[in-house]
């Protein structure tokens, strides 16, 4: 009895936590996406959402964040895989880490000065003979940066597994006569898949609403959800319209940790 | 285990030294005192020299703190908590803050510097018979260009920008008033126009521009232009006499359709607990020699008449930052137009950014 009391007691903060914090905000989003305006109660942000721009930006923001997840996946599984591979590993781990324990708008200004029209890039160009290129305010440099910014949390999770993975495994599967692809395809892929889950879960979620580097890096010439949502809450103050987009942005991101979920697998 | 304790003290203490070391120095230039005031300015924008005079002849303390934008400014005022004394938001700020209760009328028994304000500047209608506002500096919106760049070409107005030779050439500033209204001038319409059709008219113009536009940034347009990342960009004459003097190639015109006039206002925040104190600053920074030394320092242009005298002749008669009556004329200060017809503005600017090449 007692000590059941005590296990109550314990879980007091942790329910507060979620309540104050998670439960209440979102209650809070859901609240203000009825309001026009000018403060009456009604669907006009949801109509308006469903328009060509909205729609538009929606799509935008969805494809780059799956760019962004495929070419950031790409490097860091056979990144994380030769790792794994080396000597010493954790201070490898360490040094492909420490980039992310600096602030994102430090990392975006030196990229401002990186890829500007007389920056070490252009002078690279350059020097090899391509010439003078236009990097910044383009697609390709705000895919760049994204990736560069989300590499350190796909590798961790994917390091992770593979670390984990039996090399006793991999070891049947050559003296079965798999050869390397195979042993990969049927092996260590299906063995790691709950890392690249969750590896992508961290960089497609963060990637739908990136909002600074779209004007930092992409000048604005990409518009996504992140960057709406900020402009109706900090110049139109239009706060509706703001969380009726944050309501899709949450149901988006809902749905993918359930689709991306890595508990429920059967044995 | 033993180590993560460590960690934890280490940081706890040394917290604890610099707080020491905080308060001790602030005792020590006599902060602790009940005769301070507190003044809530932008960054870098007052001569520091004449902070130690104000504090020289009347024997206040000045604890000068910044922000850098005025939705930052008015949120920490309305939510109180800090004593701000005064407080120097842009025009459309103070007509917000006017209709919120957020300022204290001043007393102009105690501003008898009033009189060097320049009758132009006063009275305008985001605060009509300037009951809470007095003018520091102002200024206009326009085009910050690279005249060596451009083989010599000159920028005279608007509608130059739509010029084919100069694709990805352009940066503009990330404001919606101010893109929207680079637009409607350059239809001949007013900044403060609220006509539906007139602005769809604007932004199909502007659409028309996404070629020549390389980016729209925000504060970074300071250090692309210096850069010379793009020939030509849509910026505050502030912003603009800031480029130009980091980077002498760069040049600065107001369209001749005409554009917007801005002004930074002081004004007493409800916040401020040493009233006394706040006009005689006010009063202070009005006086002409103090104006023309802060002018000479921050290099925006002054409201202060009487302050011109003592400034040198290349700078008053500089007709890009103190342009002839006839151009200011054509000025418009911006309206507050309510949310509804802003929240219009935003809807068509982010349609603009939108608009791909």
């Amino acid at each position: 009895m007692d000590r059941k009391l005590t296990g109550n007691l314990f879980k007091i903060p942790y329910y507060l936590w979620i309540i104050l914090f998670v439960v209440g905000p979102i209650l809070l989003v859901l609240y203000y996406s009825f309001f026009d305006i000018e403060g009456h109660f009604s669907l006009t942000n949801y109509q308006k959402f469903f328009t060509p721009v909205y729609l538009k930006m929606t799509f935008s923001s969805f494809w780059y964040a799956f760019l962004i997840t495929a070419i950031t996946l790409l490097i860091s599984y056979p990144v994380a895989y030769l790792l794994t591979k080396t000597k010493h590993k954790q201070l490898w781990l360490l040094l492909i880490i420490v980039p992310s324990w600096i602030n994102l708008l430090l990392k975006a200004y030196a990229f401002l000065g990186i890829f500007g029209t007389y920056g070490a890039a252009n002078s690279f160009l350059k020097i090899i003979g391509i010439g003078q290129k236009q990097i910044l305010f383009t697609d390709f440099s705000f895919v760049f940066v994204s990736v560069y910014i989300f590499i350190p949390f796909m590798i961790l999770p994917i390091f992770n597994a593979l670390d984990e993975l039996n090399p006793a495994l991999i070891d049947a599967a050559n003296d079965l006569g798999a050869s390397k692809w195979t042993t990969f395809r049927r092996v260590i892929f299906p063995l790691t898949i709950d890392g690249v889950k969750s590896g992508c879960q961290v960089t497609f979620i963060p990637a739908l609403s990136l909002f600074m580097l779209t004007r930092l890096i992409a000048g604005n010439r990409v518009i996504t959800l992140g960057t709406a949502i900020e402009q109706h809450f900090l110049v139109t103050q239009d706060w509706g319209m703001g969380s009726t987009i944050a309501v899709f942005l949450i149901i988006a991101m809902f749905l993918i940790m359930v689709m991306t979920n890595t508990r429920k697998r059967g044995v | 285990m033993k180590n993560l304790v460590r960690f934890f003290l280490v940081i706890a203490v040394s917290s604890a030294l610099i707080l020491i070391a905080i308060s001790s120095l602030n005792s020590s230039q006599g902060y602790s005192g009940g005769n301070t005031l507190t003044v809530y300015n932008w960054g870098d924008y007052i001569d520091p020299a004449l902070i130690k005079k104000f504090e020289k002849e009347t024997g206040i303390k000045v604890i000068y703190e910044t922000f850098d934008s005025n939705e930052a400014m008015m949120t920490k005022i309305q939510q109180g908590g800090t004593t701000y004394d005064v407080a120097v938001p842009s025009e459309y700020t103070i007509d917000k803050m006017r209709h919120e209760n957020l300022l204290i009328p001043l007393d102009y028994t105690k501003l008898p510097n009033l009189k060097n304000i320049d009758k132009r500047f006063m009275d305008l209608p985001f605060d009509p018979d300037n009951q809470y506002s007095v003018p520091y500096f102002w200024g206009t919106v326009g085009i910050v260009y690279n005249p060596s760049k451009l083989n010599g070409k000159k920028i005279t107005s608007w509608n130059d920008l739509w010029a084919p030779d100069l694709k990805n050439e352009i940066l503009l500033i990330d404001g919606a008033r101010e893109v929207m209204g680079m637009g409607l001038n350059s239809l001949g319409y007013s900044l403060n126009d609220t006509n539906k059709e007139h602005l769809l008219e604007a932004k199909n113009k502007l659409d028309t521009l996404t070629p020549n536009v390389k980016a729209i940034v925000g504060d970074e347009i300071k250090m692309l232009m210096a850069n010379e990342e793009a020939s030509i960009g849509l910026v505050w004459s502030g912003d603009a006499s800031e480029i130009m003097s980091e980077n002498e190639h760069l040049d600065y015109v107001v369209p001749k359709e005409g554009s917007n006039l801005w002004f930074d206002n002081m004004v007493i925040p409800k916040t401020a607990k040493n009233i006394d104190g706040a006009q005689k600053f006010i009063n202070f920074m009005l006086d002409p020699k103090v104006a023309a030394q802060n002018t000479e320092y921050v290099g925006y242009s002054t409201p202060n008449k009487a302050a011109l005298k003592f400034l040198p002749k290349d700078v008053v008669n500089d007709k890009r930052f103190y342009p002839s009556p006839e151009l200011t004329k054509k000025l418009e200060v911006y309206e507050n137009l309510g949310k509804k017809n802003l929240a219009y503005y935003n809807e068509l600017f982010l349609q603009f950014k939108m608009h791909r090449k």
